[in-house]
């Protein structure tokens, strides 16, 4: 006799949801370790350098003329003097620099990321990519030739300063051109429809709008052309004394004076280069943090 | 205020692709017109051109006249910007100026055309959002940022900010597509207000939208993938959605097609 199934009775075949197989629940727990580990031993080189860096230089930042004298008339052997005339020349120099990339940076980002079609703009990025992969050896030779060579002017800060230019002004366009891109197309159609000229649009719907990215951008440019020491050595002699003069005279920059205290044998020397090295972390450190801050208040809100 | 559109035999192109042809249409003052047809049929563009915002793209053009109250739009010496204060546009979706505050939004038009009479700023500003019925709802949080209105909000946010500065047509493309029903509702009760003071073209991919709002319908269709979109009729609404001219319109309305 038959039994007559009907469609309720009969089975519906492999259930659709199964159950984790053991092979991928392996592989899974493969590739977390996988990660965590790569993770991890990334780690290892930055906690290292930053024990190293702390642990040897904070005894001469923490001492008491550290950031307020310079090491003028100071013997290399004696545990005295501070950084202040490292740390003046290398805030002057970055500063310098900033003044004169920044604006050549945004306009010329402004230009290709609003304006620039066609050879011109190809041109331009092409040269861009080129500098950027430019050597800081290189970048300092080249105002060597041109500034000291060529026309004739003293070895000076404001040199420095011009080589960090070159090293700067790619890292400006490249990251303010993709905060410009980014900036929804909608706006700059919304404006246009409003009857606001381009520019108008640019300089107060679209500079506004990307002005929290591009200011992360130069903080994180100025942060990696404070330790370039190629320039510095090239271009600039080495001073323990304060000099205000940018245009003439040899000034210090944080990573001139490690290279200095280098040379010298003495503990107290060591425990400077160490010093400066520190100073050099917090400083660049500094710079980051004024980047988030910055860009956290500059950020677009909603509420 | 409230002016007259003639588009006689205009031809669009994206580079070399020929998106519209041979277009010719009327737009009475004070009245809504509205343009249906499937998908890539060309009317956003059609829209698009009667302002000048076409060209903002690269490498699009336009051949032949637009005339505003008989003047042409696309006479060589016209200033695209002067035609776009004079013709304003509703987007897609709702664009806000993220950086503004909602007063500064519905007065972006004005204080960037260098207006700053502060009395008659806030007076613009106020007339605007009492426009775009939103005055009521953010009447307490001007300065807040526009951003954290809700996307309904947000559309007559950007209605309030293109009838601040005074145009005499009113461009929307597909104004309610991204929103719930009920902000839609606002919307289109919003239009027909707004159809006593300006000259409102619409374009809409919902029927009963265009039924409800236009007083005449421009039906679009595009014969193929990589052809160049057409006009094929324009009449008033209630005939367009009755008794049609061409087949092709009936079809679409009776939803054969699209």
């Amino acid at each position: 006799m038959t039994t007559t199934e009907t469609f309720v009775d009969r089975p519906d075949g492999a259930p659709t949801f199964q159950h984790l197989s053991a092979g991928r629940r392996a592989r899974d727990t493969l590739a977390t370790v996988l990660v965590t580990a790569a993770f991890l031993v990334a780690l290892v080189p930055l906690v290292w350098l930053l024990y190293t860096v702390i642990s040897r230089g904070y005894e001469a930042v923490l001492s008491s003329r550290w950031f307020t004298h310079s090491l003028s008339g100071v013997m290399p052997d004696q545990f005295a003097g501070g950084i202040y005339h490292a740390l003046y020349g290398s805030i002057v120099q970055g500063v310098l620099c900033a003044v004169i990339a920044v604006p050549l940076g945004v306009f010329t980002a402004i230009y290709l990321a609003e304006y620039g079609q066609g050879w011109l703009a190809r041109t331009v990025t092409f040269m861009v990519d080129i500098l950027s992969g430019v050597p800081s050896i290189v970048a300092a030779l080249f105002v060597f030739a041109l500034w000291i060579s060529v026309f004739g002017l003293p070895k000076s800060a404001f040199a420095v300063s011009l080589a960090l230019v070159l090293l700067m002004l790619p890292i400006v366009i490249r990251s303010t051109e993709e905060m410009l891109r980014l900036v929804p197309d909608q706006l700059r159609e919304a404006s246009y429809a409003l009857g606001v000229p381009k520019w108008k649009t640019i300089v107060k719907i679209v500079l506004p709008t990307a002005f929290s990215g591009m200011v992360t951008g130069m903080m994180l440019a100025m942060a990696r052309v404070l330790g370039e020491t190629a320039p510095v050595l090239v271009l600039v002699g080495y001073s323990r004394s304060i000099n205000y003069n940018v245009v003439e005279g040899n000034m210090a920059s944080l990573p001139l004076t490690v290279m200095n205290e280098l040379l010298n044998p003495e503990p107290a020397g060591v425990a400077r280069m160490w010093g400066a090295a520190l100073t050099l972390v917090l400083l660049v450190m500094l710079f980051n943090l004024m980047a988030a801050v910055i860009s956290r208040l500059s950020a677009v809100k909603t509420e | 205020m409230a002016k007259r559109i003639d588009v006689n035999d205009v031809n669009i192109y994206y580079g070399k692709f020929h998106a519209v042809s041979d277009v010719t249409l009327s737009v009475p003052p004070k009245h809504v017109t509205a343009f249906i047809g499937p998908s890539g049929c060309g009317k956003s563009t059609v829209l698009r051109t009667l302002n000048r915002m076409h060209e903002v793209i690269p490498g699009a053009r336009v051949e032949g006249k637009v005339l505003l109250d008989g003047e042409n739009i696309y006479a060589p010496s016209v200033d695209p910007v002067q035609v776009r204060r004079t013709i304003g546009m509703v987007f897609q979706s709702p664009n806000p100026f993220p950086t503004m505050s909602i007063k500064d939004n519905v007065l972006a038009g004005l204080k960037l055309g260098g207006e700053k009479n502060r009395q008659r700023l806030d007076e613009i500003a106020e007339h605007a959002l009492r426009g775009a019925n939103l005055w009521n709802e953010v009447k307490d949080r001007l300065n807040k940022p526009g951003g954290g209105l809700s996307g309904g909000q947000q559309q007559r946010l950007c209605i309030a900010r293109a009838i601040a500065v005074q145009p005499d047509v009113l461009l929307m493309d597909e104004p309610c597509s991204a929103l719930d029903p009920i902000s839609t509702l606002a919307i289109e009760d919003l239009i027909s207000d707004l159809k006593q003071d300006y000259t409102i073209v619409i374009v809409t991919h919902n029927m009963q939208q265009a039924a409800r709002v236009s007083d005449q319908t421009g039906f679009f269709n595009v014969p193929g993938v990589g052809e160049s979109g057409r006009l094929v009729e324009i009449n008033d609404t209630e005939k367009i959605f009755s008794n049609p001219d061409e087949q092709a319109t009936e079809d679409y309305i009776s939803g054969r097609f699209g």
